[in-house]
């Protein structure tokens, strides 16, 4: 068990090498200088020279991608372009928000993905199932960017119930744990859920109705087990691979939240990455994507290792 | 028994045909009505993407300030207009072309190159193998929205940069599955067999082992479309993919976004097109899959 | 009879497969093939049996080439193969192979007679000729073409399927056929009727055959000579009939005395071997069967017997038959009191 932890681990070093480098050559990819969004149009040659080498960019590609990858194991990600602000707290502070808003979108979307998905497994094609099924694949075709503009518009255009963007009150970016924020995260949270609560649905059906047809569930209905019972060993069965999608779902959101933040003007990373984007702030981009693939990794080792405490029949090669 | 080798030739002439795997496949799916539907719906949108210039009601450039953000059913603009006043029936219709070009191409380009790099990673074995797929791991490493929202957004907004990143992002997953089908056809007898015969690696991978490959290949691939319908009318969406004044779904939803306390249903109405192609796209792959998911 | 050249020469043939290094075990090999020897003569049939994992299919992989000898080499009327004298695309015309998985050996997307022509073609025959000896082959192996020649694989019988397997290999028009299996997994009376069919085609087409089988009484029906595997050895090979009469080494002997026999007087009540076979990763020393023989002594650990041919036609591997051995059952002597 210990063996596989370690081995789990020790193979996610390489990927986490290699997604370091595609964040860096991102930033290479990128047609024009570095420089030209902070240097005002007519910078003397002199000052030009000096910004270069204050960012690093007169050195050699490996030489720099080296030197930003040893100060990044230390934790420090260089300095934004546009704000001059180090660009690791500017991550961190977006990765708060960010992480609010995922964890309470996963959640939602687990609970009711899961309800739909133990239906639909437990009434197998019935109507019942057809209707589960439809809205697990709305939830996946939906634009969620468009979902959250039309929710805008029932509860904040037309109903007035709730605030349309932001994270708080008078557009504060600091969060708070108080009914003035809460009301900021219902809409963005419940748009994010959708994601997650068709691919649970669609995995807690298979698994229930897979489950519920296997021989040792037949058996115990045949010795007379309560339909409480059966329930209950349903969900031992499901639970290990339903937590695990979960867990991978909530990474996915992490990186993927940007269009939704971006409609609702949610200040965490997908918002700091539009901003980085349009303000060509390279360091800010790069850093910004290697902390969301970085956390995706290590959320991928975690799932793996606590999806095969709770089921050991999960192969360990 | 009679060694006679030689058969007449009017028996030759009369070889009873069976029907093939893809007719059963075209059967099962005819029978389908949720997938018939759905390919209906789309075969209506592509029809729209090809000839839809030609059949629009008004010029869906053509701006009046004077007639902004008409509502919907305003004589005239069925649908209303947008807010540069322009007709939003026309622009819906003609905005299929590069709505359902920018979704369709990244999936098209993507099933091409990942089921070449897919299918050679899963015959040849090996180190190229192990190379292959642990820079697809790799890839595997970043969420798609995340991956394509960053190459794009590196490369500079455009319809050409949005198309390669979106390749991009699709090439892994395809490549993936290409690799695991063509490893379990590699393993079969008739592969073992065909090299038996002395056929080379291009032979075999010719005949015996496309034509069992291409096919779960190809139906995954139909299922990325719906995602990269909705990926590409994000990225015009954020600004990073058609540009103004070209009439596309997502770059729509975009500029109306300040329209959604004056004419909210109009706002919508992109992101609406853009949710019925894709789930129309979805519903078609899924018949395709249960088509083609047949013992043999 | 004249003392023929072999037409397959099979010297030193070895394949460790590599194992994976894993928690509880160190990185080692499997030795599926250990140094085979043998030679196959013009128009015989050799039959090869042993337990199941002792290297049988996978001699015949090598044989064919389909899998990389760690060691040794293959030599085919006198010509290595691989060498420039017989390229391999050229001994695989020679050379074909029949699988035992009859729907597997089959492309399911292909029909009939374009599995049995893909071989022609690719040894550059016109597809329309190619065609042609499909049909001609369906026709022979018993299938009529113009039913059976546009059929995909999973419209026809195990039995169907198996011929169309037997055309296929003889469509290359080759010398040797390798039959891993090839009756195995069919119905009883299916089998005789392939079995019967082999032995006119090997008889029309002037074949040889490697007939590669764990079932002794089909061996036993269609073998001029029967050959001995054991955890990848050959142990013992000699003429069906004198290795069924009298197998010599033990091992073969258990094996052979196993096959069910139709007269209830001949039956045995004791089971001929015990215990299940050692692991090829780490096999026994000396003699690989000495942790199974009844007649092991001290000696059967630490000597690793060698093929002795024992008269013209029999050779065995065991150290009760090889000279200068002290084992105290030798057999060396007796056999010489009795020539």
């Amino acid at each position: 068990m210990i063996l596989f932890i370690l081995r789990r681990i020790l193979y996610a070093i390489p990927i986490m090498f290699g997604v370091a480098l595609v964040c860096f050559s991102l930033v290479h990819l990128a047609p024009g200088d570095p420089l030209v969004s902070v240097l005002p149009p007519d910078a003397s040659a002199d000052l030009q020279r000096q910004l270069r080498t204050l960012y690093g960019f007169d050195r050699s590609l490996p030489e720099q991608f080296f030197s930003w990858i040893l100060r990044a194991v230390t934790g420090d990600l260089g300095t934004s372009i546009a704000s001059s602000r180090s660009v690791t707290e500017e991550v961190f502070r977006a990765v708060k928000n960010t992480l609010i808003l995922a964890s309470f979108a996963t959640m939602i979307g687990f609970f009711f993905g899961s309800l739909f998905g133990f239906v639909a497994g437990y009434f197998r094609d019935t109507f019942v199932d057809k209707l589960a099924s439809f809205i697990s694949v709305m939830g996946v075709s939906i634009p969620h960017y468009w979902l959250g503009m039309v929710l805008v518009i029932i509860f904040a255009a037309q109903l007035n119930w709730l605030p349309a963007t932001g994270a708080g009150p008078g557009g504060s970016a600091d969060w708070a744990w108080d009914w003035a924020h809460m009301r900021h995260l219902v809409l963005p949270a419940i748009t994010m859920s959708v994601i997650p609560m068709g691919i649970i649905a669609r995995t807690v059906r298979a698994l229930v109705a897979d489950t519920l047809a296997q021989e040792f569930i037949i058996g115990l209905r045949a010795k007379g087990l309560t339909d409480f019972g059966v329930f209950r060993h349903v969900v031992k069965n499901v639970a290990p691979t339903a937590l695990a999608v979960m867990g991978l779902q909530l990474g996915y959101l992490l990186g993927g939240s940007i269009l939704i933040e971006t409609v609702f003007s949610w200040p965490g990373t997908g918002f700091l990455l539009n901003s980085a984007i349009f303000q060509r702030d390279l360091p800010l981009l790069q850093g910004t994507i290697l902390v969301l693939a970085i956390f995706f990794v290590l959320l991928n080792v975690l799932v793996d290792i606590l999806q095969s405490t709770l089921d050991p029949r999960i192969t360990r090669q | 028994m009679n060694a006679s080798l030689s058969i007449p030739a009017a028996s030759v002439a009369a070889i009873e045909q069976s029907p093939g795997y893809w007719s059963g496949v075209f059967k099962r799916f005819l029978r389908d009505r949720v997938a018939m539907i759905a390919a209906v719906v789309v075969l209506v949108l592509v029809l729209l993407a090809l000839f839809g210039t030609y059949v629009t009601p008004a010029d869906p450039y053509q701006s009046s300030m004077l007639k902004r953000l008409k509502p919907i059913g305003t004589e005239g603009f069925l649908l209303g207009t947008d807010e540069l006043g322009r007709d939003m029936m026309s622009r819906l219709m003609v905005g299929a072309r590069l709505s359902l070009f920018m979704g369709i191409t990244p999936v098209l380009f993507a099933f091409l190159i990942g089921s070449v790099i897919g299918i050679i990673a899963g015959y040849t074995g090996g180190w190229l193998n192990t190379a292959i797929m642990r820079t697809v791991d790799v890839f595997y490493a970043f969420p798609s929205v995340l991956l394509a929202i960053a190459l794009s957004g590196a490369l500079g907004a455009g319809i050409g940069n949005a198309l390669i990143s979106l390749t991009l992002v699709f090439i892994p997953p395809i490549c993936r599955v290409a690799e695991s089908v063509t490893a379990q056809v590699r393993s079969r007898d008739y592969v073992e067999a065909a090299r038996a015969s002395g056929a080379n690696a291009f032979a075999i991978i010719k005949t015996h082992v496309l034509g069992n490959v291409l096919g779960p290949i190809f139906v995954y691939a139909t299922s990325l479309i719906a995602v990269s319908m909705i990926l590409a009318s994000g990225l015009s969406f954020l600004g990073l993919g058609v540009k103004p004044p070209e009439p596309e779904w997502g770059l729509m939803l975009n500029t109306l976004r300040t329209a959604i306390y004056t004419q909210p249903w109009i706002a919508a109405l992109p992101g609406l097109m853009i949710f019925i192609t894709s789930i129309s796209f979805n519903m078609l792959s899924d018949g395709l899959r249960s088509a083609m998911d047949v013992k043999q | 009879m004249r003392a023929a050249t072999p037409l397959l020469d099979v010297r030193g043939l070895t394949k460790h497969f590599p194992l994976k290094a894993s928690p509880g075990n160190k990185s080692g090999v499997v030795r599926a093939v250990d140094d085979v020897n043998f030679s196959v003569m013009r128009g015989e049939t050799l039959g090869i049996v042993g337990e199941s994992g002792c290297g049988k299919s996978t001699t015949a992989r090598l044989l064919m080439h389909l899998i990389n000898p760690t060691a040794g080499e293959v030599i085919f009327e006198g010509k290595v193969v691989g060498s420039r004298d017989l390229p391999m695309k050229e001994f695989h015309r020679q050379v074909q192979m029949v699988f035992q998985d009859s729907y597997s050996s089959l492309n399911p997307r292909l029909t009939v007679e374009a599995s049995i022509a893909f071989g022609p073609q690719v040894h550059g025959v016109s597809e329309k000729e190619a065609v042609k000896r499909a049909r001609d082959l369906l026709a022979r192996v018993g299938l009529e073409p113009a039913r059976f020649a546009g059929r995909y694989p999973h419209e026809l019988s195990g039995g169907q399927r198996q011929r169309v397997n037997i055309a296929r290999a003889l469509a290359l028009e080759p010398r040797v056929v390798i039959l891993d299996e090839a009756v195995s997994a069919l119905d009883k009376s299916v089998e005789a009727q392939v079995l019967n069919l082999l032995l006119d085609l090997k008889q029309d087409f002037n074949l040889t055959y490697l007939f590669i089988s764990h079932d002794l009484n089909v061996v036993r029906y269609i073998s001029d000579r029967v050959m001995v595997m054991y955890l990848g050895q050959v142990v013992e090979m000699a003429s069906t009939d004198a290795i069924f009469a009298s197998a010599k080494h033990p091992y073969a002997d258990a094996l052979l005395s196993s096959m069910p026999s139709m007269d209830p007087d001949q039956r045995t009540e004791a089971p001929p071997i015990s215990g299940d076979p050692p692991n090829p990763i780490n096999p026994p020393s000396g003699c690989r069967f000495h942790t199974r023989c009844t007649f092991a002594e001290s000696v059967c650990s630490s000597r690793s017997p060698q093929l002795t041919s024992i008269d013209e036609t029999h050779r065995v591997a065991c150290l009760m038959y090889e000279a200068n051995v002290q084992h105290p059952r030798s057999r060396v002597n007796v056999l010489k009191v009795a020539a």
